[in-house]
């Protein structure tokens, strides 16, 4: 009733124009899954699109997490958690589903047979119990701040692991299954610790797109919804945000719920593009992956998340098969060269300058990963081992140089907007600085989000008794 | 399981305890680190794991150059070993606050909170990285320390301190070739167990066979006739060696678990004597209690905010050092066993008050003690593995009741 009530009111689109707009977000959706699946994938040939879908998975994670992290300033590092649970969740449904005959065998030429059905039950039902684990690790959230929070994500994270594996062996046969009787459900059998296996392979690259497509329009819907506005708000500042009446209780949870539920869809999947789900893809180490990309992206920023999903998917396959970069150096470089030259907003020795710094962003990038490539095979040892290390240094890095990420809080589509803005400020007010937009010291290097206060109520500010 | 208090019970204890200490160690560079700069050092319990590694790999070189057997290593060999790992985990947390930590020292909390977990992915994913060429050529001294687990030497001898010797002699020739012929009449106790150390005279000097007496018959034995029936192997080679008849007790207590705790409660003395009774001592404290005023008051602030650091990770090192010589198989760096274990550390330092020292200790007492109590009594009803849970259960809780932790005191936070 209140929805019908909502559509009637005044100041609301109507009717019409809601089925419009929910029919564009659809054809959204499904028209990336579409394009993945018949243009992208068989362009790509089979291991790239392998990647691809890997990719998709880790970049459903990763923006999910940053509504926790980027939108609401929370800081969670137990987000690989929800993505197992909901794994574990979906891996189970159809594998079950199958091994009770409940839908045919797999076929590898459709994408919307019976079997997919359940599979998206499953992710469905996924992502509800990561939601419930996110509505229980979002209460503790109330009454911690920063680094106690973190702690406790992590715990969570831990605590899902040893969960995990407590719970019994999977059954493989069946006949077996069939004549389960109900107790025998109880606990689940999804593997111990030996993990879940044999998952039938429903991840194609329709779905995994068409779920990050979801996830991707949602998080940016509510980036933009009353929801997200208390989200930013406890972000800043979060006595300010409940001075001016956000429910910080709701909104925090909401935000875990959100992420989580988010987390555990991108989780089914992962279990049909992996086959396999392991107690440890629960750990902290999954969990960290995601917050490097989430730091690395920008917190709060959808486009700079995906774009540092997608950069270093590209960076791991590099590291795999180190090539020659200076080709992509160059192609870099004229990109730049084109977007300086048609910029009408700084007159041409701002014009010079910006060309300079990106010529030296450029030229250190690739000095240091020809650099590395000619490192590895004097050494004779593989880049692929010390990918991590890579990563760690590339957070510090970014931690010391650049701390609001390659996009800060904005999105790729909105920059030039900014740039113009600022165009228009600095023309207003001469005597400010007219130095050239691309300046990293003109955004404002602040933090990666307002977080001041920290811990509340715990902690020795009043030094050591 | 009969009484409370039987030999489970001391079992359990003592264990706690002994972990317990390490915790505390560990814990006490968390609080420290968190006392004067109000956060996380992430990268904490990678020093610990440096520490470890460190201590493992000055022993084997030590052994290797100076030509020592690996079975008895000479009592000044553990002294040198420790001081090593806490020079290398010392210059570690010092470069670490030095260029990662200081420039963002007016930054908000969160990057440094991120710039911390990059340490700490950093240093546990570069020390397994496979060993550097010109380090692995000669073969004792790996660095990196390489993706392999290891074991450590042992640097203590498995002593048990409260067994007592009931019996000695000789082992019988002829006929009763190889049996143990006691020189005096002794009862066997139910629940003992019994051990025959046997000396034979080798070139490089004496070696003591251990042999454990697998349930011989309870009641009074008396002298000359066979404590078993079975003969010990091979019996042609023990004839007429001298041997003694060891009575171990239901609850043993190691030299291993006694060395442990010993170091750790000189450390622990030592650095409360520091922090409460030195000027440098009092430095510190009035630095946790404002930057800005202790640096008006004239003290060094720099210094002292390294010298936390160096210190924690000397506590550190010293846990890393003596974690494998109580349990000698070393994982890789970058194993979950050894992010749970600073994990826990960690733990214990936010349950006992984090940013107290005393906290800190009794803290990392009790989450060993929980942690082997639930593991030990709960096993059977809950089931076993599940001591991690256990112990985050008691963070969520302590953090849900009592924010400040144990002995913390709450803040308030001003608007």
């Amino acid at each position: 009733m209140s929805a019908i009530h909502e559509l009637t009111q005044k100041n609301r689109p109507g009717v019409g124009l809601t089925v419009a707009h929910t029919a564009a977000l659809v054809g959204l959706v499904l028209g990336t899954g579409a394009v993945m699946q018949w243009v992208v994938g068989p362009a790509a040939g089979i291991y790239p699109a392998t990647i691809l879908r890997q990719i998709g998975i880790v970049a459903i994670a990763a923006v999910s997490l940053n509504i926790v992290n980027g939108y609401t300033g929370q800081f969670s590092i137990g987000h690989a958690g929800f993505v197992a649970i909901g794994a574990y969740a979906g891996g189970a449904v159809s594998f079950y589903a199958n091994s009770l005959g409940w839908v045919g065998a797999y076929d590898p030429a459709g994408l919307l047979t019976p079997g997919h059905a359940v599979m998206l039950a499953g992710a469905a039902i996924g992502a509800g119990a990561a939601g419930a684990a996110g509505y229980m690790v979002g209460l503790p959230s109330l009454r911690l701040r920063g680094d106690y929070l973190a702690i406790v994500t992590l715990g969570f994270g831990e605590i899902v692991r040893v969960l995990f594996q407590q719970t019994q062996s999977q059954v493989f046969d069946p006949q077996a299954a069939r004549a389960l009787p109900i107790s025998g459900w109880w606990p689940p059998p999804l593997g111990g610790a030996q993990g879940f296996s044999s998952v039938i392979p429903y991840g194609e690259l329709f779905w995994i797109y068409a779920a990050l497509a979801l996830t991707v329009v949602w998080c940016y819907r509510l980036k933009f919804s009353s929801s997200g506005r208390a989200f930013l708000s406890i972000r800043e500042d979060e006595i300010a945000a409940r001075a001016m009446g956000v429910n910080l209780t709701r909104y925090k949870v909401r935000a875990f719920v959100l992420a989580a539920a988010l987390a555990g869809l991108g989780g089914a999947f992962y279990a049909h593009l992996n086959l396999a789900v392991q107690p440890k893809d629960a750990g902290f180490q999954k969990s960290f992956e995601l917050i490097i990309i989430v730091v690395l992206g920008g917190l709060g920023s959808i486009s700079g998340v995906l774009l540092a999903a997608f950069g270093l998917g590209g960076l791991t396959e590099w590291l795999r098969q180190p090539t020659s970069v200076w080709p992509a150096a160059l192609v870099a470089l004229a990109l730049v060269g084109v977007v300086q030259a048609v910029r009408r907003d700084i007159d041409s020795r701002a014009r010079g300058r910006a060309m300079g710094r990106a010529l030296l962003v450029i030229g250190v990038l690739t000095g240091l990963f020809e650099g590395l490539r000619a490192f590895a095979a004097w050494q004779g040892f593989k880049l692929d081992d010390i990918r991590i290390v890579l990563y760690a240094l590339a957070l510090i890095s970014v931690m010391l140089l650049r701390p609001q990420g390659l996009l800060g809080t904005s999105e790729l589509w909105l920059v030039p907007g900014q740039l113009m803005r600022r165009k228009a400020k600095a023309a207003a007010a001469p005597s400010l600085r007219t130095a050239g937009p691309a300046d990293p010291a003109a955004a404002p290097a602040t933090g990666v989000g307002g977080m001041g206060g920290g811990v509340t109520e715990a902690g020795g500010d009043e030094g050591w008794p | 399981m009969g009484t409370l208090f039987d030999a489970t019970f001391f079992d359990t204890m003592i264990a706690s305890v002994a972990v317990g200490s390490l915790y505390a160690l560990i814990a006490l560079g968390y609080t420290m680190v968190y006392g004067i700069l109000k956060f996380i050092n992430f990268a904490h319990s990678d020093v610990f794991v440096l520490g470890a590694w460190t201590a493992f790999t000055t022993t084997t070189a030590l052994i290797a150059w100076t030509g020592l057997s690996a079975a008895g290593a000479p009592w000044w060999l553990g002294p040198i070993v420790l001081g090593v790992a806490m020079v290398v985990c010392g210059v570690t947390a010092f470069c670490i606050e030095r260029f990662a930590y200081r420039p963002l020292r007016k930054a908000p909390r969160l990057n440094v909170l991120i710039t911390a977990i990059g340490v700490s992915l950093l240093l546990q994913n570069f020390n397994q990285l496979p060993p550097a060429p010109g380090l692995a050529r000669t073969a004792t001294v790996s660095f990196p320390f390489g993706p392999t687990p290891k074991t450590m030497p042992e640097l203590l001898p498995d002593v048990i301190l409260n067994e007592s010797i009931i019996a000695t002699g000789t082992l019988g020739g002829g006929e009763r070739r190889g049996q143990v012929l006691l020189d005096r009449a002794v009862t066997v106790l139910p629940g003992r167990t019994y051990r025959l150390d046997v000396t034979r005279q080798t070139e490089a000097g004496p070696v003591v066979a251990r042999f454990n007496l697998n349930n011989p018959p309870v009641g009074e034995v008396q002298a000359g006739t066979p404590l078993v029936t079975q003969p010990l192997r091979p019996p042609a080679e023990m004839q007429g060696l001298a041997y003694v008849l060891v009575q171990v007790p239901a609850v043993t207590i190691r030299l291993v678990d006694v060395a442990i705790v010993g170091t750790a409660a000189v450390l622990m003395v030592g650095l409360l004597w520091l922090v409460f009774r030195t000027r440098l001592g009092a430095a510190m404290r009035a630095v946790s209690f404002s930057i800005e005023n202790a640096a008006l008051m004239g003290v060094n602030v720099n210094f002292v905010i390294s010298f936390t650091f160096v210190l924690g990770a000397c506590l550190a090192a010293a846990a890393g050092f003596l974690y494998p010589i109580k349990y000698p198989s070393l994982q890789q760096p970058a194993s979950d066993v050894w992010v749970l274990l600073g994990l826990k550390a960690f733990v214990a330092a936010v349950v006992g008050g984090i940013g107290n020292i005393r906290g800190a200790v009794l803290g990392g007492f009790l989450i060993a003690f929980i942690e082997f109590f639930g593991e030990t009594y709960l096993s059977a009803t809950i089931g076993s593995g599940l001591q991690d849970i256990y112990v985050f259960t008691t963070l969520i809780l302590v953090l849900l009741l009592r924010p400040a932790g144990l002995l913390g005191t709450p803040v308030r936070e001003k608007v």
